[in-house]
């Protein structure tokens, strides 16, 4: 049923405004009953699998903005299935998790809503059909991350990581949208499910490379590729539940996410295979060698995060079917023992008070549960058999055997990257709970942690074996579409067991196993020279040009506030016009120059003699030494352009002219006490340089208006409103029409300025007064 | 009662000038006039209750606040677009009554658009108070500072 994939956006959206008053009525079990919706929304979609496999696919569209082409369509595919079941399953049980892991935080409400409406938006991509929904989506992710990674915001340290990762996935984004446009003005349409069908007409537009540059820019972004990788650690300021959920299990995955959707419009090209394949495994290789030297058990796992994403990235490039199951495989697997570590690793921070995993060990006989869920996620990780991770693992190296010549670098990657993770996997899975206990260096007293805490782990690492054992459950379901939409034909015919025969992979596979394995036990080597290794490299370091930019930028800022915003009105009055003088004589110069017709017969006494009465009265008022004076002169001119406006058969405004001059004069009355004596703040040179800028304004309006009278207009539309008028807006006077009719939506934006200005002006004027007064007494 | 001229000119001009003000309003679809128009008349009427005796005086006469003359405003001409939308039409499309005849008034066109001007109307009142009572304040407010 289509509409089922709106209801389980709802579910999720809904629960996240009913977060904050659940959390207050029934404090912690608050979160318990918030997981329902997200489980509510998994059952709605797996309800759908039977139909996904059977190779249809689910479509719900509604209009949007169906004039720029963009409507509300949402599509479930094989791939939406895998990506939405991950994003529901996981974070169902990440928000059970958080009722423990957050007991009895005071914000509990608004984290709920956070990351409930994280949930909602990441459902909303995966399911998006639409590429401007889809971008939509996105940065709605990258907001609510924003707010969960700095969800502790009384501290700066969290605020800035917040920042940062804001900034990095944001301005990917903005490229992101740029290319999407892109794409919907060469395929002419935004919905991927048509764009998806027109390959050969994108890559053969001479703007292929553009979009291809422009989307990377947001999908290496999202997805940490080097070298954006820096702000993925840095997010792990975020509590632990956010870690395992957005950072690792799904938002970073966006990225992934959407080369994998576009891989059947934008893949199949060098230019696309190369880059993803090539930055991926950079990725993947810097990401697992750093990873050695952390000592943070969340530090380690979000270097293997960011390990994994970069080996996701070199599969896509790769592009084989091989490598396209290798993905799609080692993807499912990832998410669920990714998860089921960081919720360990949180519930030890929680009973231990440290992450330092130089310090933990021998847990396991205080926190049997966890360490028991630990170590089924860190062997599922390290890819020993009977897990699903070797499942993983096995089709990466019989992707990687299919390629030849230079192509061989990446499977020597895919194998220096594995046998390093499973290292890393060991050490934040297996370190903590064995060896001899040290619980006396501990800063808390451990003990077993909540139910809450263990059962996602627990159900995660179980999964991973049972898929592991029992792969047919999920082959034909889930993993085969899956491998359709990314390859974008029909559903192929795969098969996935633990047992191969002997043969090249396997052979990979024990060498990973005893190469991780003695890693591991060479740990403390490495934990030895871990700081300075890291201070060593810093740097040289994305992270220290992403402070250099930083700091660049603000610097630059401040340099242009300072020259350009000097607080004086004066300045601001002579940049305007100074500016608008240069315009003018460009515009000028360029239509024509100085010449034109005069009309001499338009003269007629009164309006000279109007005239001149203003230019006296603008004298007065320019050399008056009294603000009444001033103030009178400068009405006369008001009163005169009202006249004139009479003059020319336009009564409304000159009504209007005449009501708001009057209001002036009484406004100004009000504050004439409050103003200081005029008094010559200028230098004479200043006064004339000002004079001749004036004067060169005025003479250049004067011959625009000329010019512009033999200009010979279009009157077209105005001639058209006015005909339009009556019969269609019932009035007669075109101008109010044109206000609250034809043009109303213009008025209603204009009315709300009005209203914010009348807002802004009395802050404005109070905040000056107070601190006036303050000074004073 | 400051000036004696001034403050009875304005007690018994200020029906006069919101009557004005509506006629003003209403009469805008046809000839000069409109929300602007009107609503800045309507604000002068109050204002020259306050030159005549005190602002005290002029605010008391508006019963409200500006600022919830401002909201009632702007939520009035966003209502107003709705009923164009319940026929299919976009946001703010015109929708009328059928033309009836009164007494004094003659045809009667009612409208959204009509609505949408009152809400014009009750802004720009809404923000010529706000703006003349808060101004007004801090010129009191200096007064008494120079009295002390």
């Amino acid at each position: 049923m289509p509409v089922s994939l709106l209801i389980s956006l709802l579910f999720i959206f809904g629960a996240a405004l009913v977060a904050p008053s659940l959390c207050r009525l029934f404090k912690d079990k608050g979160g318990c009953l918030l997981s329902l919706a997200p489980f509510a929304a998994f059952g709605l979609l797996l309800s759908q699998s039977g139909a996904i496999a059977a190779g249809e696919s689910i479509r719900y569209h509604i209009e949007w903005f169906s004039s720029l082409g963009c409507a509300f369509s949402l599509r479930l595919d094989g791939l939406a299935l895998l990506m939405g079941l991950l994003v529901t399953g996981i974070g169902g049980l990440i928000v059970l998790y958080a009722s423990g892991y957050m007991h009895g935080h005071p914000r509990l409400g608004r984290f709920y809503l956070y990351l409930l409406s994280f949930m909602g938006a990441m459902l909303g991509l995966v399911l998006s059909d639409n590429l401007i929904v889809l971008f939509v989506f996105w940065e709605l992710t990258s907001i609510t991350s924003y707010l969960l990674i700095g969800f502790n915001h009384e501290e700066k340290i969290s605020r800035w990581k917040a920042l940062m990762a804001l900034l990095t996935t944001g301005l990917g984004a903005m490229a992101m949208l740029a290319g999407f446009l892109i794409i919907g003005q060469v395929s002419g349409s935004y919905e991927l499910s048509e764009i998806n069908g027109m390959g050969d007409l994108l890559q053969g537009s001479p703007f292929y490379t553009a979009m291809v540059l422009l989307v990377l820019g947001g999908a290496f972004t999202k997805s940490a590729q080097v070298p954006f990788h820096f702000w993925l650690p840095n997010a792990m300021a975020a509590p632990t539940p956010v870690s395992a959920y957005l950072h690792s299990a799904t938002m970073v995955k966006a990225g992934v996410f959407l080369l994998a959707r576009l891989n059947p419009s934008l893949g199949g090209m060098p230019l696309w295979e190369n880059t993803l394949a090539i930055f991926g495994s950079v990725t993947l290789l810097l990401a697992v060698v750093l990873g050695l030297f952390q000592k943070d058990l969340k530090a380690i796992l979000a270097y293997t995060t960011l390990g994994v994403l970069g080996l996701l990235t070199m599969l896509l490039g790769i592009g084989t079917e091989y490598a396209i199951k290798a993905m799609v495989g080692f993807l499912l697997g990832h998410a669920l023992y990714k998860a089921a570590l960081f919720m360990v690793a949180g519930s030890v921070d929680h009973e231990t008070g440290t992450r330092d995993v130089t310090l933990l060990r021998g847990l396991r006989r205080l926190m049997p549960i966890t360490a028991m869920a630990g170590g089924l996620a860190a062997l599922s990780m390290s890819g020993l058999p009977p897990f699903f991770g070797f499942i993983g693992k096995e089709l990466i190296y019989k992707a990687g055997v299919k390629l030849g010549g230079l192509e061989l670098y990446f499977l020597v990657a895919a194998f220096v990257g594995n046998f390093l993770m499973m290292a890393l996997a060991l050490k934040a899975g297996i370190g903590p709970f064995f060896g001899k206990e040290n619980n006396d260096a501990l800063p808390k007293k451990p003990h077993e942690a909540p139910v809450t805490m263990w059962i996602g782990p627990v159900l995660l690492g179980v999964i991973g074996l049972v898929l592991g054992l029992l792969p047919f459950l999920v082959t034909d379901s889930i993993v085969a579409p899956a491998i359709g939409s990314i390859l974008g034909g029909a559903i192929p015919e795969i098969k996935l067991a633990l047992w191969h025969g002997f043969n090249l992979p396997l052979l990979l596979s024990v060498f990973t196993v005893a190469g991780g394995f003695g890693l591991f036990m060479l740990r403390g080597k490495f934990w030895a020279v871990a700081d300075p290794v890291r201070a060593a490299i810093r740097p040289w370091g994305a992270e220290a040009m992403y402070e250099r930019i930083f700091n660049g930028t603000i610097w630059l800022s401040k340099a242009q506030t300072r020259c350009l915003q000097t607080g004086r009105l004066h300045d601001y009055v002579f940049m305007i016009v100074a500016v608008t003088v240069g315009f003018l004589i460009w515009a000028i110069v360029n239509y024509g120059g100085l010449q034109f017709e005069m009309d001499w017969a338009q003269f007629d006494p009164i309006k000279v003699g109007l005239v001149l009465i203003m230019i006296v009265a603008t004298i007065v008022a320019v050399t008056a030494s009294a603000y009444m004076t001033v103030l009178v002169a400068l009405g006369t001119v008001g009163f005169g352009v009202a006249l004139i406006f009479v003059y020319y058969g336009a009564p409304d405004l000159a009504i209007t002219q005449l009501l708001v001059e009057t209001l002036t004069v009484v406004l100004f009355m009000f504050v004439i006490l409050r103003l200081p004596p005029l008094k010559s703040m200028s230098s004479m040179a200043t006064k004339i340089r000002d004079a001749i800028l004036a004067s060169t304004f005025g003479g250049l309006m004067t011959l625009l208006v000329l010019k512009a009278v033999n200009i010979q207009f279009d009157h077209a539309i105005s001639e058209k409103l006015a005909a339009m008028s009556y019969p269609e807006a019932k009035g007669k006077n075109v101008v109010n029409v044109i206000l609250v009719d034809f043009r109303a939506l213009d008025t209603l934006g204009e009315i709300v300025v009005v209203a914010a200005a009348a807002l802004g002006i009395a802050a404005l004027v109070a905040t000056g007064f107070k601190k006036k007064k303050g000074a004073a007494s | 009662m400051k000036y004696f001229i001034l403050g009875h000119a304005g007690r018994i001009l200020f029906p006069a000038l919101i009557i004005l003000s509506l006629i003003v309003l209403y009469r805008g679809h046809n000839l000069p006039g409109g929300g602007f128009i009107g609503g800045l008349m309507a604000a002068t009427a109050y204002i020259l209750v306050s030159l005549g005796s005190t602002m005290q005086a002029a605010k008391a006469k508006l019963r409200v606040d500006p600022v919830t003359l401002l909201a009632v405003g702007l939520a009035i001409a966003i209502i107003s677009g709705l009923p164009g939308m319940l026929g299919g039409d976009p946001f703010l499309t015109g929708e009328w009554l059928p033309t009836f005849y009164l007494p004094l008034l003659g045809a009667v066109h009612l409208g959204t658009p009509l609505i949408f001007d009152v809400g014009v109307y009750l802004v720009v009142i809404g923000f010529t108070l706000h703006t003349t009572f808060f101004l007004s304040e801090l010129a009191e407010s200096d007064t008494e500072e120079g009295t002390d």
